[in-house]
Order: C-alpha cells, then structure tokens, then sequence
C-alpha cells in the first residue's frame, strides 16, 4: 500500500488550500481518509485515544444490516416471481438463484439511487462548509432503499433521499444534529407525498403495479395485499386476506393461516424490501448489541412496549384485529427493523440511560397503537418512532432534571 | 474505621512500560527549572532578578494575588534565564545549579504546639503550598477560605502510574507528620484514601477510606465525590501524598526537601524504573540513554493527563511520572492498521476492537494517533462507562462547549476537574479534547461565579 500512499502524498497539495483543486478538497480528504487512517496526532488533553472512530462505528451498523438487505433482495425477487406467475402460493424456496438475480435487479437500481443522490448532497454541503463527508449517511444510504416498497419509482427514492438529507440533517448542522431520524424522514415524506405509490395493494411486490396498468387480466385475482394490509381491513365491515373476502369469526384463523407465525418471523411474505423478516433484523440486532453500537435497552423497551399494547388491545377485543396475538404485532410490518435499526439511532434517541427505557417503551407502544387503531396508516412504527424522535429532548430534559435536583437536594441535606 | 468505596466504572488502560522496583539515584541537573504556567491561572511577581544567587527554599516569586504564596527554588545556585513568552508572560525561571545545594532553613516548631495560622504561614513561606489544591476549580488552594476537608490519596491508578507504598516505604514517619500538620489545618477531617490491604491503612489522625475498583478510583475527584461531594460554596483542598512526605520532611528538619522519586515509564523507555530526582529537573537528564527510538512522544506525567515536553523541557511541578510513547504521525491502511483493521494492537473500552478477547495480562503499546478525525457527539452512553460519578458527562462537556453556566452549575461542574474527564476524552468516539474544554468551563465559571 506504498504506493498508494506515495500517490496521495503527490496529490495533496493540489487539493490543501491555494491548490489546484482546493475546492475539491473535501472530495479528496474523504477519500483518503478512508483509504488510510489520517496522521493526525494528540495535541492536547489525553495523548493515547482509543481506537474506535465514526468510520467503524457506522460501518459496524451498515454490517448489521446486511442479512436484512441479503434477505430483503431475496424476498423480492420471489413475490416478483410470484406477481409473474400470478400465483401467490409459489414454492418460497424454488430457483433460487433465479430470484436472487431477480431481487438484484430490482433492489440494487434503489440502493444506488439513494447513495447516489444523498452522498452527492452530502459532498454539495461538505464543499460549501469546507469539510470532509460526515460518515452519518453511509448508514442512512442503506436504511432508505430497506425501508421501501419494491416497486418505488427510482425517482421518488431520489426526491425523497434529498428531502431527508437536506431538511432533515444539513439544514441542521450535518451528522449528529438532526433532530429526526433521517431514513425515516425519508420514508415519511414518501408516504405524505405520494400516499397511493406509497400504500394500498399494489406496491409491495415488483411489477404488479405495472401489470395491473397494462395487463389486467394477467394477474386477476392475484392479491398483493400485505399482512399490514389485511389486517387494516379487519376493522372495516369487509375483513379480507389475500385479496379473499372473509367472515369476521374466522378472520384471524384465516390471517395465520395466510401468514404463519413462522413465515412471518423469517420473513416469507409481501412487505417493504428490507423490513419484512424478523430473524434478519435479529441476526443484525444481536451484532449491534454485542459491539455496544445499538443500545439494548431501547431495542428491549420497544418489544416490550409494543407486546403490552398488543395484549392491552386483546383484553379490549371486538373485532379481528384487536383479537390479533400480541407476539404477531412484533414479527409482521417494520416493527422488528423500526425497534433494532432505526429506533436505536444514538442522535435522534434520548441520550440519558433511563431515557432510553421510556423512549424505547412509547416507542413501541404507540407503534401498536397507531398500527391497530388509526384507519389512515396500515403501518405505525414510523409515525411512533419519528413522535418519539421529537419527544426524546423532553425525557432526557426530565432525567437530566432528576440529577440537577439530587445535586440540589445534597445541597439543602448538608 | 474504614469503609469501603467500590467503584463500578472505569478503565485500566493496560500500557506496555511499567517501572520496575528499584530506586535509582541521578545527580542535580546542571539546570531546573520552576515553571508558572504549570500553575493553572497564577500570575506570577519576580522576587529575584536574572543573576541572582538562591538557595534551595528561596523565594524566586510570588502569586500576584496573594503576595505570602511563595514559589521557592528547588536547587541552589544562580537564575539563569527568565523566559518570556508573548505580552512579557513568564513562563520559565532557569536556575543554573552548584555543587554545593545549600538549603534555606525554616524555624519549625512541634506540631502540637503549632497553631493552625502559624502552619499556613509556615507552608505558604517554605513553597510548598501550591502543591496543596482545591475543588472546585482545580488550582492551588486559596489558604482564605475554610476547607470542608482535605483529601489525600495513597494511590495514583492512571496508567503506568508510580507506587506511592513503594516509594514511600522508608518515609512513613515523615508522612504522618505530614498528616498530623493537615489534621491540625482541616482540624479533624483529613480523609486517605487506600488500595485494601494498604501500608498507610496504620497512619493515625485521618479518616481512613478503602478504594476498590479500576481508574480513575485513585483520582481525588473521583473520591471526593463518593466521600463527601463538593457543592456550590464549598471548597475541599486534596494534595499528593509524596507532598504530604515533603511536608513532614519540612518540620522535620526546617529545610525544604526538593528532591522527589518519579517513575520513568511507557513502551519508549529502554529501562523502565524509579529514579530520585530534584524537582524541575530536565527531561534530557531524566531520560538520559534511556530511550529507545526517534519518534516518541515526551510526556512530563502520564498519558492520560501528562504535558506534552520536548527533550531540553523539564519535568513539571506536579508530576511523579514521565512516560514516553510513540508518535502516531503516520498513515495507517484502513484494513491493516487503520480503522477496519482487526485491531488486535488497539486497546479499546468498545468491542468493535478484539481487545475483550485479549487475556488480561497483554500490555500495549499504543502511539498518539488519534485514531480518526474530530466529529460531532453521536454515539451516547460510551462516557458513561468510565465515569464514576452521579453526573453526566456529556451534558456537562456540552454546557462547557457552549458556555451554558446556568447549565454547568446546575450538572456538576464545580465538584469536577479536567483530569476526572481524562478516561471520558481517550474512549470519545468523537475525539473532541473534552479535557480542554471542561478547563474552558472551569475558568469561565472561575471569572463569572466566584
């Protein structure tokens, strides 16, 4: 690696102030450094540093997130399959490398897309400040294509990558000032934006909703219907699963049966690209906690708090959904990926320990809530965590009180 | 009576270099050096002028806001050189050392028969005063006020840090004279604070305290707070326990005792040892053929909260240590050495590094690098592993950074020193010098709140 080191030596004066390309600087200095651990030496305070930088810390959470997204291009490439064939109850485990490829193809255009348009912006705004890319985004790149319907226009990714970044972060400073969760803020102007590309029957698995426009017949009767999806039609007079229409006493058997618990928790069924299988979220959950780069105590309050509301709505009961087991609440929809990747956003969270227990604990419980109660929105989790995102100031405001008045109480003893 | 203080957070950074137990005796300097910028805030008043004779004990200046604070020569001979930095500040006297080392003799009388006025005064004269300090704030003690306590700890546990039972082993009778002379100025409430089964678990006239737990369990700060924590109008004055030595030493003989036994330490030391040195002597003395490579760090104390030197500096006043590590000023590949390198040469309190999996016994050699570039706060909790205090650290370094004195008032900051956030600032993700900016914190509060 001499010589590439050699290489960047001969290049450096360019692009330091009075250079060639001193614009570019914030180009070439992200590119060095991540090619190479800068020289940079103590100069004040502690001379020896611990060896943990932003670099590995993100890179550590976008390694948790790639059984998600393995897995994610997987399940898309099988409902496109599926949509093709027009059959709903194709063998998940059949060709496999075809829909592997298949997957790719879809979900590889998104992931490009929103590292494309948010690393740009980020450059924009690091040559406007005179600063190297902030590494914040190499995470969030990845969580916006996960979180997306698979058959999302390329250029909606594009806007709503822009959007985050720009109204969600650099407005606000850069990496470690946003007051939202950036990939959610994304999601969220999607889904505000463009509410029927965003939701419905049609957008969860790839080229049904070009079908459906061009070829009708080809796919009728074919349901692209979500869990999320059949369950909001519970609490309609019309209860259907799977695009089959089903009487209420029997409607949660026939969900189950539709959507195994098994299913479900690995991931077998019809959902946003990279959120739908539970077991994935997991393996990237465990990898989190065991590096201390996820906190477990919001991960743990979240599943808590959404277990308890989905108990809390099944002792109220009276129709399907309310009557749906409370574990279910936690394998289907985002609410795995919502708790492990996108609640535990150290910026966004509350800071303080205890903080997090009750960050996580409404987080979940109002994911629930909003999920099973509101008509509006088939998913909650995001709407819970960005209310959250907003909320976390204020419980750390409470805790960081409680420490002021301990102090102040010692005071008063003495 | 001895409780005992278990503390839950913390980090042993397990560095390469220890010093071995042997004492090695080396000469005077042919120069040492008294340096006011070692004193935080002191403005410094010149007695003598450049060329003029001194004996160990004499008087070279004074802190200008209290003329009896005196700052004394450590050697005999003559002032070399005043060196001044930009707008005439003093930052160095250079006093060029004889041969002969003749002592300036103090009138001492029994403790018993001392009161607590005629000891302060005795202290303030003779120089060694400024090495007793005061929280809050964290600079010499003003003898003005009364003190809720004085803390001494037995035992330093920074890294690679000096023994004090070993180098002290021969000196016990002059250390509780020297706790005896603090007894009689905290009248009563002197607290020591020792490792279990410690040799100054039998010194008499303290309140004795048991300390278990890794660094920083043997900073004061982190004992003042767990013993009787300062709060906002009260002061608590702590001082090393070879000053306390040097104190018994005093009344012992009525001369001043300038010399001292530091450790010579880190991985860039050929032989890591004791040495008795005079106070300020010079680096290039202390390390004399004994430093391995070109590229090493001089640090005067140790890594954690040491001052950068140069080889021709000289040690500083408050310093029992000298520690030299390499320099880290070169590119590291990112999958070899760098940052997604395994990084089983890295010590690190995260487990993205292997070193959990690493047995106890590996020491390390680590280098100054800072392992990345400065960015803003994200990750939350890491400063809370390795800070043993009911506050919170990055709230208080957040109201620190932005001058928030409402805010640093209200979280802590007066029971806290810079040294306390040392352990906070090596395992910060963000390489912000958290260290440099609670001292910012401190003196705005030093020139608004008090």
């Amino acid at each position: 690696m001499k010589f590439l080191e050699k290489y960047l030596h001969k290049m450096e004066p360019h692009f330091i102030k009075g250079g060639k390309y001193e614009k570019w600087n914030p180009l070439f200095e992200t590119l060095a450094t991540f090619a190479f651990t800068p020289k940079l030496v103590t100069t004040k305070g502690s001379h020896i540093r611990d060896g943990v930088d932003l670099k590995r810390t993100m890179m550590t959470v976008i390694l948790a997130l790639i059984p998600c997204l393995i897995f994610g291009i997987y399940n898309t490439g099988h409902w496109e399959m599926a949509v093709s064939e027009a059959n709903r109850n194709l063998p998940y485990f059949d060709m496999m490398g075809a829909k592997f490829l298949n997957g790719l193809i879809i979900v590889m255009p998104v992931v490009v897309v929103s590292y494309g348009v948010g690393l740009g912006i980020e450059f924009l705004f690091g040559m406007i400040r005179g600063h190297a890319l902030h590494e914040g985004f190499l995470v969030s790149g990845m969580l916006i294509p996960l979180t997306m319907p698979a058959d999302v226009p390329l250029w909606m990714v594009g806007l709503a990558t822009a959007f985050a970044v720009i109204i969600g972060k650099e407005i606000f400073g850069g990496t470690g000032m946003n007051v939202v969760n950036i990939a959610l803020t994304a999601r969220a102007f999607l889904f505000f934006a463009y509410p029927t590309s965003m939701s419905g029957d049609k957008v969860w698995m790839s080229g049904l909703s070009d079908k459906m426009a061009s070829n009708p017949e080809a796919v009728d009767g074919f349901s692209g219907a979500t869990a999320l999806g059949d369950l909001a039609s519970f609490m309609s007079d019309k209860a259907t699963v799977a695009g089959e229409v089903v009487q209420s006493n029997v409607a949660v058997q026939s969900f189950s049966s539709e959507y195994s618990a098994l299913e479900s928790f690995m991931g077998m069924i019809p959902g946003s690209i990279g959120e739908t299988s539970t077991m994935a979220c997991l393996i990237g959950a465990a990898i989190l906690i065991f590096t201390g780069v996820g906190s477990l105590r919001i991960i743990l309050s979240f599943f808590a708090g959404g277990f308890i509301m989905g108990l809390l709505l099944n002792a109220i009961g009276g129709n399907p959904y309310l009557d749906l087991p409370a574990y279910y609440h936690l394998i289907i929809g985002g609410f795995a990926f919502g708790a492990i990747f996108m609640a535990t956003d150290p910026v966004t969270a509350s800071q303080t320990a205890t903080g997090k227990i009750i960050y996580g604990f409404f987080g979940g419980f109002l994911a629930i809530m909003i999920r099973v109660l509101n008509p509006a929105y088939p998913e909650g989790v995001f709407l819970a965590i960005l209310f959250m995102n907003v909320m976390a100031p204020i419980i750390d405001h409470y805790i960081v009180q409680a420490n002021i008045n301990r102090r102040l109480k010692r005071l008063k003893t003495t | 009576m001895s409780n005992t203080i278990s503390i839950q957070k913390g980090l042993d950074i397990r560095l390469l270099g220890e010093a071995t137990t042997e004492i090695k005796d080396i000469p005077v300097s042919r120069t040492v050096c008294l340096s006011p910028a070692d004193f935080h805030g002191l403005i410094p008043k010149m007695v003598v002028k450049e060329g003029a004779s001194v004996k160990v004990g004499d008087a070279v200046f004074f802190d200008k806001k209290n003329e009896k604070v005196k700052f004394v020569s450590p050697a005999s001979g003559t002032i070399k050189e005043i060196v001044r930095a930009e707008k005439r500040r003093i930052v160095q006297i250079i006093i060029e050392s004889d041969s002969k080392q003749i002592c300036k003799k103090f009138k001492v009388k029994k403790i018993s028969d001392t009161t607590k006025d005629e000891l302060l005064d005795l202290l303030m004269e003779s120089g060694i005063w400024p090495s007793v300090k005061q929280r809050p704030l964290d600079i010499i003690a003003d003898p003005s006020n009364e003190p809720k306590g004085i803390f001494v700890s037995s035992f330093d546990s920074s890294p690679l840090a000096p023994d004090y039972s070993f180098i002290l082993g021969e000196q016990m009778e002059q250390v509780q004279m020297g706790l005896n002379a603090l007894n009689v100025l905290a009248e009563g409430k002197v607290h020591l604070s020792s490792r279990p089964n410690s040799a100054f678990a039998k010194m008499e006239n303290v309140k004795h305290h048991t300390i278990t737990g890794s660094h920083p369990a043997g900073n004061i700060g982190t004992q003042i707070h767990h013993i009787d924590p300062v709060n906002k109008g009260e002061f608590v004055w702590c001082i090393n326990i070879q000053d306390v030595a040097a104190i018994g030493k005093l009344l012992q003989s009525g001369t001043v005792d300038a010399k001292k036994c530091i450790a010579v330490t880190g991985s860039e030391v050929s032989s890591p040892t004791y040495l008795n040195i005079h106070a300020g002597s010079s680096m290039s003395d202390i390390l004399k053929d004994n430093v391995k490579g070109e590229n090493v760090r001089y640090i005067s104390g140790n890594v954690l909260t040491g001052d950068q030197k140069s080889s021709d500096d000289y040690i500083g006043y408050y310093h029992n240590q000298v520690t030299v590590i390499p320099e880290g000023n070169e590119y590291k590949f990112f999958l070899t050495t760098g940052w997604l390198g395994l990084g089983f040469d890295k010590f690190s309190n995260s487990r993205l590094f292997p070193t959990f999996l690493l047995p106890k016994s590996k020491k390390f050699v680590l280098d100054t690098n800072t392992n990345g570039e400065e960015r803003a706060f994200v990750v939350t909790g890491e400063l809370e592993k390795v800070f043993p205090f009911d506050i919170l650290p990055m709230h208080l370094t957040k109201a620190a950074i932005t001058d928030d004195i409402d805010g640093m008032e209200n979280l802590g900051i007066y029971e806290v020193a810079p040294e306390d956030f040392a352990l906070c600032e090596y395992v910060c993700t963000t390489k912000i010098n958290i260290q440099e900016k609670i001292r910012q914190g401190l003196d705005l509060i030093a020139s608004e709140c008090m």
